[in-house]
């Protein structure tokens, strides 16, 4: 018997359809009332939970009540049992995060949820890593990589997920979007946390194909990589993503999981460093930037990062930045560039090119950097 | 040109009218505007000197078959040739099957509609692994100079050393394609053998163990048709250093031989061609690897291992492939090998060679060996001038050497020629020390006749 | 789904035989075959040969080989052959870019014959002037197909062939002292994973290149890619997604001018041949996949032959031994002086060789070409009728046809319905089809490759259509057929949760039994 959580953020993506970027706070969620906005999160994740159906019989499906999942489930024939409820009128944040801490208390083998990143903020912040978790998208604004492609990908993930044909899960970043700047058109995203999530890639298997190598194992290789090329008197600052853990794990060393530390000589000797930090480091000796895409869009540098400035951007020089990421990751980005926007046009430009990535231990990929998605 | 414009039997669509309705259907006058993405600097535009096409399969047969009728076979000659490819029987059903359409032109499909290959050649693994008493055999790669390389690539990156000692009794064809395949990334260095046994010195080898030896190669019987007695003495000083134990070794002999594992083998390796399937002009090989069930092998192997599993339904069982993800990484991490096409109809030959033979006849046919030829090196050694060069137990092959009859050996295969006998081949272009002797194979498909009639011919020429 | 009136689809149901192990089959005293016994003469001569096997190289115990009568080994086997879905039998489309076309039954014949099958490798060169006669003019047609200058027929397989030019890449290097500083190898994306694979096996650093966002190999990838540390360019063109790169020259150009070598990975030729060459893009070095181009069958993997050629600058670093032909004379020509030394024991496949030189001699320069055509249009007509398909389409907008082989992808039809590419897979198999998705990764999401060859009739494309368009409905209206596919091949859909557990994975029988536990009987039940 497994069971199966479920989250719905019913004011999520209800902004988009009337051309309001986001329902964040009471303010923009009665002006999308007004306007006409339909509830889109329910829709969706009834889409998901139809590929959930043929397990009824060993799946035990766990829900808050009425609009925040009961009635996404009794709407395709499920039989969920409710643990609570979110407030009256309208559901908070603060509710989505209590529905998590309920749901991991109980023991879901997964937490299905329909919302947008900051639908994934809030379950982020109340239960991190402690359970396996997954997206439905319904949001407007989607920059987290703990999505499925769509509602209905999402359901068959989920479903081979409990059925046990999904053998890992890994980590995926989570965005937070600034809203004010959002709302400006600026996207400004910055790394709040990670959600683990199934390794959907473990159950593709070609069977003519060499090993697909599992994400995990490919950035040992990318570490190892790193590791090898390290010279004793340089500066490294290695910006955050899952892709640099590895790295930091294989030196022994404690990173900072969200921001920016310092490394020289094998040692660690900025962790979580400002800005300010930075640029005296990297006056102090030849350095290298070590930077690898966050979250589901291919950004390299986005405004959301305060740390990285165009100015420590300029110290460093482009040619002493190295990129790291996976060919599965590369792939997901479909042909579309690595994406920087510093909020500095002159430095988007400068950063503009191609670039070895490493993908690999002694592979490199040539991939395009762009400022422009 | 002929005028009439025949459609060539492989090719159905190229009837006139069917052309032209796909085009139509494309939406394009003519085929060559579906190359109009090639630039014309990139066109050939001139015309291949291939002869025309001998489109009937009369001609064709007719035709073929008459460049090939100036080939000798060991059909028509009594062969006493070895090292390397071997003249075993070849049993009828082992024809029959590795000729079935369904098995000779399937390729990659999945373990359902292509369950029958999963299960072929899972059965090969399984029966490999009671012949060489070990847990995991894959799937057949190319030869044994590949699967020799590859083992010693896989105790390399197990070891995490760069170095592997390689017996110097080693065929020097697989010495070259592991050069190939090995250098630069592994280091070879070459261990000497003792000139009356063939045989290694466990305590030289002990002598040149470091830290950077990843293993040592030997294989057994060797190249020379020498039995190797000190296995379990090399292996374990091999063990000593934290290094690895790599044997290649005939599967014929198993019947009667101990393998490798026996002696401390950590990786066995060798070739099936001689495991129901013919000559071929060493055109018909196929390799095998094989190891105990230990995961830091087993995630070693590049190539596909073929697991069994349940289905969904109770009592049905299907296949799959093993540790599939299959990466492992050290900090000093060389790259695996590649997985593409190798030989697996081979493989399927050797199951149901093996499956027919069963325990017994595994027996019979080393046992038959061993008599044969131990009946053909007593003959041969009873000539004036004749010895035998080793001193050592042998299986299937020995080193005969004429140098004491003032012949050397081209000139004593010229004249065994003559006589419809195809002599043993000439071992002094491949190693020095053994100018004027030759290795001789006697199998089981070598009669007493024939033995008695090379002696009878050597006895002539050499008087 | 019921299949609808007017479908070419049929009714298929796999051949299902619920056959055991072979083990299984073990009956003690049983015998398949008897070896026979040594002459008299020779036992009274020897005596029984065992006993003077040295007592630490003696076999304790027999091998545990099942023992099974000679009848029940031939049913078993031909059962499971059954239960295999040979190109012979269906429409085998659905193995992109392994060309999987016909396999003449009458090079079968004649490589069965005993002049082909009974000839050793150390004969006497003057009694197997057959043998290398058919390997010398294979070469020259090979020379002709590609405009190189050479070929050796050595390597066992495409990506042995890979390795070869990996190897003479690093040969023709290192005799210019370069060898150290080369060290990195350029491919791309979209070219067989081999390409990088069997390259870092010589211990060369792997560049990749993506392609631009219409799909075409990227030039400015490429210059980016390109210094002094550039051993060489390896590049299969059209690409394993069916994209002629046009720019090719331009390509060689850049790698040339930084003093690498190029080698061109052929294994989608069939759909160029007599069309384009080696030679016009400035290939140094190219390879062709006997066993798909050239017609020999795959043998469920093997064996199999990569025929690698090179321009007279790098021929001095081909495998030996090459064919060479003097006055009338075939010989095994061992004067390369700068050799790479050896890829295979012996010479080559040599069954995959004849059969090979046999469909080079049925096809003539006039079918080489026809075959290349008709394949492309069998192509083309594919790629419209397929993203005609709601659900599946055709990714990247460059170029306006495909050549040989296209991959598309069912993204569109996953986004909508939870459907994948292995789901429709298994689901075909129900109708008698392959279709295979694409190395990895999957760049192309959801994807699957097709690639018709010249061998099969319209008709026949037809009817794969069909059943592309019914599974498709299918994941519409009722996708739990599908995704609970198969349900009318040999098995059920498999469990393979355990095959990455080395508490559970058994590779042997005999491993199965120690961690599962020993059973008296059938695994069944």
């Amino acid at each position: 018997m497994k069971k199966l959580g479920l989250i719905v953020n019913p004011v999520a993506g209800m902004g988009g359809t009337v051309g309001l970027k986001g329902t964040d706070g009471p303010e923009l969620l009665r002006r999308a009332e007004e306007l006409g906005a339909v509830p889109q999160a329910e829709q969706r994740a009834a889409r998901a939970l139809k590929a959930l159906v043929p397990l009824t019989e060993d799946l035990e499906l766990l829900t808050f009540g009425g609009s925040m999942g009961e009635a996404a489930a009794v709407a395709c024939g499920l039989e969920p049992t409710v643990i609570g409820s979110g407030s009256t009128p309208r559901t908070t944040a603060a509710d989505t995060a209590e529905a998590a801490r309920r749901l991991a208390a109980h023991g879901v083998d997964l937490l299905l949820f329909a919302g947008g990143d900051g639908t994934a903020r809030d379950i982020c912040g109340a239960i991190g890593c402690s359970v396996t978790v997954l997206g439905i998208p319904a949001g407007v604004k989607i920059q987290s990589a703990v999505f499925a492609t769509s509602p209905a990908a999402a359901g068959q993930v989920a479903e081979s997920y409990l059925r046990g044909g999904i053998g890992r899960e890994r980590e995926a970043e989570v965005m937070d979007i600034d809203e004010d700047d959002y709302r400006r058109d600026i996207l400004s995203a910055r790394l709040y946390g990670y959600l683990r999530i199934p390794d959907a890639g473990r159950q593709l298997q070609g069977r003519k194909a060499a090993s697909a190598p599992d994400e995990q194992a490919m950035q040992r290789a990318i570490a190892a990589e790193l590791v090898e090329r390290m010279t004793e008197d340089r500066y490294y600052i290695v910006g955050p993503g899952t892709t640099c853990r590895p790295f930091m794990q294989m030196l022994g060393l404690e990173g900072s999981l969200l921001g920016v530390d310092i490394i020289r000589g094998r040692r660690l000797i900025g962790k979580d460093a400002s800005e300010r930090e930075i640029l005296e480091q990297t006056m102090a000796g030849p350095s290298s930037l070590i930077l690898t895409p966050v979250g589901g869009q291919g950004f390299l540098l986005g405004r959301g990062n305060q740390q990285i400035s165009p100015a420590v951007i300029k110290q460093v020089g482009k040619e002493n930045i190295i990129v790291v990421a996976t060919a599965e990751k590369l792939s997901s980005l479909r042909g579309r560039p690595l994406l920087v926007d510093t909020g500095d046009p002159d430095t988007d430009s400068y950063l503009r090119g191609y670039y070895r990535v490493v993908t690999g231990y002694h592979e490199n990929t040539i991939y395009r950097v762009s400022d422009r998605a | 040109m002929a005028d009439r414009q025949r459609v060539h039997p492989y090719i159905p669509n190229s009837v006139p009218e069917v052309k032209a309705e796909m085009l139509a259907e494309i939406g394009v006058d003519d085929i060559d505007d579906l190359y109009e993405d090639i630039p014309e600097e990139l066109r050939f535009r001139g015309k291949l000197n291939i002869p025309d096409g001998m489109t009937s399969e009369l001609e064709l047969e007719r035709h073929v078959e008459n460049v090939l009728s100036r080939n000798q076979t060991c059909g028509e000659t009594i062969s006493f040739l070895g090292g390397g490819c071997y003249r075993h029987y070849v049993p009828a059903i082992c024809n029959e099957i590795s000729g079935r359409s369904e098995f000779l032109t399937a390729y990659a499909g999945e373990p359902y509609e292509d369950h029958g290959r999963f299960q072929a050649l899972f059965e090969y693994q399984s029966l490999m692994g009671e012949l060489l008493e070990m847990d995991v055999v894959n799937v057949p790669t190319y030869d044994w100079g590949q699967a020799a390389s590859t083992s010693i690539r896989m105790a390399s990156r197990i070891t995490g050393r760069d170095t592997i000692l390689i017996a110097d009794t080693i065929s020097p064809d697989r010495l070259a394609v592991i050069r190939t395949y090995c250098e630069p990334v592994t280091s070879i260095e070459l261990v000497g053998h003792s000139p009356t046994t063939a045989g290694l010195d466990a305590d030289d080898i002990k002598a040149r163990l470091t830290d950077r030896v990843a293993g040592l190669y030997l294989e057994n019987p060797t190249y020379l048709g020498t039995v190797e007695e000190r296995g379990r003495a090399i292996g374990d000083a091999l063990h000593a250093n934290g290094s690895l134990l790599v044997v290649g070794v005939d599967p014929l002999g198993l019947g009667v031989l101990a393998p490798p594992s026996r002696y401390g083998a950590d990786i066995a390796c060798g070739d099936i061609q001689g495991l129901g399937n013919h000559t071929y002009f060493g055109g018909a090989l196929g390799g095998f690897i094989a190891t105990h069930d230990d995961e830091r092998f087993v995630m070693e192997y590049p190539s596909r291992l073929f697991g069994i599993c349940r289905t969904e339904r109770a009592g049905e069982w299907g296949f799959g492939d093993v540790a599939y993800g299959r990466t492992s990484f050290a900090v000093r991490e060389q790259g695996k090998e590649f997985v593409g096409t190798a030989a697996a109809l081979y493989g399927i030959s050797a199951a149901v060679y093996l499956s027919l033979m069963g325990p017994a006849g595994m027996r019979e046919l080393g046992q038959h060996i061993v008599q044969k030829s131990q009946y053909a090196m007593k003959r041969l050694s009873e000539l004036d001038g004749v010895r035998l060069r080793f001193d050592a137990f042998h299986f299937k092959e020995f080193v005969v050497d004429f140098s004491a009859t003032g012949r050397t050996v081209a000139e004593i295969n010229s004249a065994l020629l003559a006589q419809g006998i195809f002599g043993g081949h000439d071992l002094g272009g491949e190693f020095a020390a053994l100018e004027g002797c030759a290795l001789y194979a006697v199998t089981e498909v070598t009669t007493r006749e024939d033995i008695d009639r090379l002696t009878d011919a050597l006895r002539a020429y050499l008087a | 789904m019921e299949i609808q009136s007017g479908s070419r689809l049929r009714n298929f149901h796999q051949a299902k035989w619920d056959e055991e192990l072979i083990f299984e089959l073990d009956t003690p005293g049983q015998r398949g075959l008897h070896v026979p016994e040594v002459e008299r003469e020779i036992a009274d001569t020897v005596g029984d040969g065992l006993s003077r096997i040295p007592a630490s190289m003696r076999r304790a115990t027999p091998p545990a080989l099942p023992e099974v009568g000679q009848m029940r080994v031939l049913k078993h086997y031909l059962r499971l052959s059954q239960q295999n879905l040979g190109a012979d039998l269906n429409v085998d489309i659905g193995q992109g870019t392994c060309t999987v076309k016909y396999n003449p039954k009458i090079n079968e014949r004649i490589a069965a014959s005993p002049k082909a099958r009974d000839i050793h490798p150390r004969q006497a060169e003057s009694t197997v002037q057959g043998a290398l006669r058919v390997m010398y003019e294979l070469d020259l047609y090979l020379r002709e197909i590609s405009g190189l200058d050479r070929f050796s027929l050595q390597p066992s397989s495409g990506s042995d062939a890979i390795l070869a030019m990996a190897a003479m890449t690093h040969k023709y290097h290192e005799v210019r002292g370069e060898a150290d500083t080369r060290d990195e190898l350029i491919t791309t994306i979209f070219s067989h994973p081999s390409d990088a694979a069997a390259a870092a096996v010589k211990g060369y650093r792997i560049v990749t290149l993506y392609p631009d966002e219409q799909g075409m190999p990227d030039v400015e990838a490429l210059k980016a890619a390109v210094s002094g540390r550039t051993a060489g360019l390896f590049i299969t063109n059209p690409e394993d997604i069916g994209i002629f790169n046009p720019r090719i020259a331009e390509f060689t150009r850049i790698v040339h001018e930084v003093g690498g070598i190029c080698g061109y990975d052929q294994a989608n030729a069939n759909g160029i041949l007599g069309i384009t060459r080696a030679r016009e893009a400035d290939f140094d070095l190219c390879f062709f996949n006997l066993h798909k181009t050239f017609g020999a069958p795959h043998g469920c993997g093997g064996p199999a032959a990569g025929a690698i050629g090179a321009t007279k600058e790098l021929a001095d670093h081909l495998p030996v031994p090459l064919v060479g032909h003097e006055s009338g004379r075939y010989y095994l020509d061992y004067d390369v002086p700068h050799s790479v030394g050896k890829v295979r024991g012996f010479y080559g496949a040599f069954p995959v060789i004849l059969k090979s030189y046999a469909w080079v001699l049925s096809m003539g320069a006039e079918g080489l070409a026809e075959a290349a055509r008709i394949a492309v249009l069998n192509n083309n007509y594919l790629l419209k009728k397929i993203t005609e398909i709601d659900g599946a389409s055709s990714p990247y907008s460059g170029g306006k046809r495909r050549i040989e082989q296209v991959r598309y992808s069912w993204q569109k039809l996953y986004e909508e319905t939870g459907v994948d590419t292995h789901d429709v897979t298994r689901r075909l198999a129900d109708f008698g089809f392959h279709l295979w998705q694409s190395h990895h990764p999957f760049v192309v999401p959801q994807p699957f490759t097709i690639e018709p060859t010249e061998s099969y009739s319209r008709d026949e494309l037809d009817e794969y259509l069909d059943g592309l368009r019914h599974v498709v409905q299918e994941a519409r209206i009722e996708p739990q057929t599908v995704k609970r596919a198969p349900h009318n091949s040999v098995v059920h859909r498999i469990d393979d949760s355990g095959l990455d557990d080395p508490e559970k994975w058994a590779v042997t029988w005999r491993a199965f039994r120690k961690k599962h536990g020993e059973r008296a009987g059938k695994i069944r039940g």
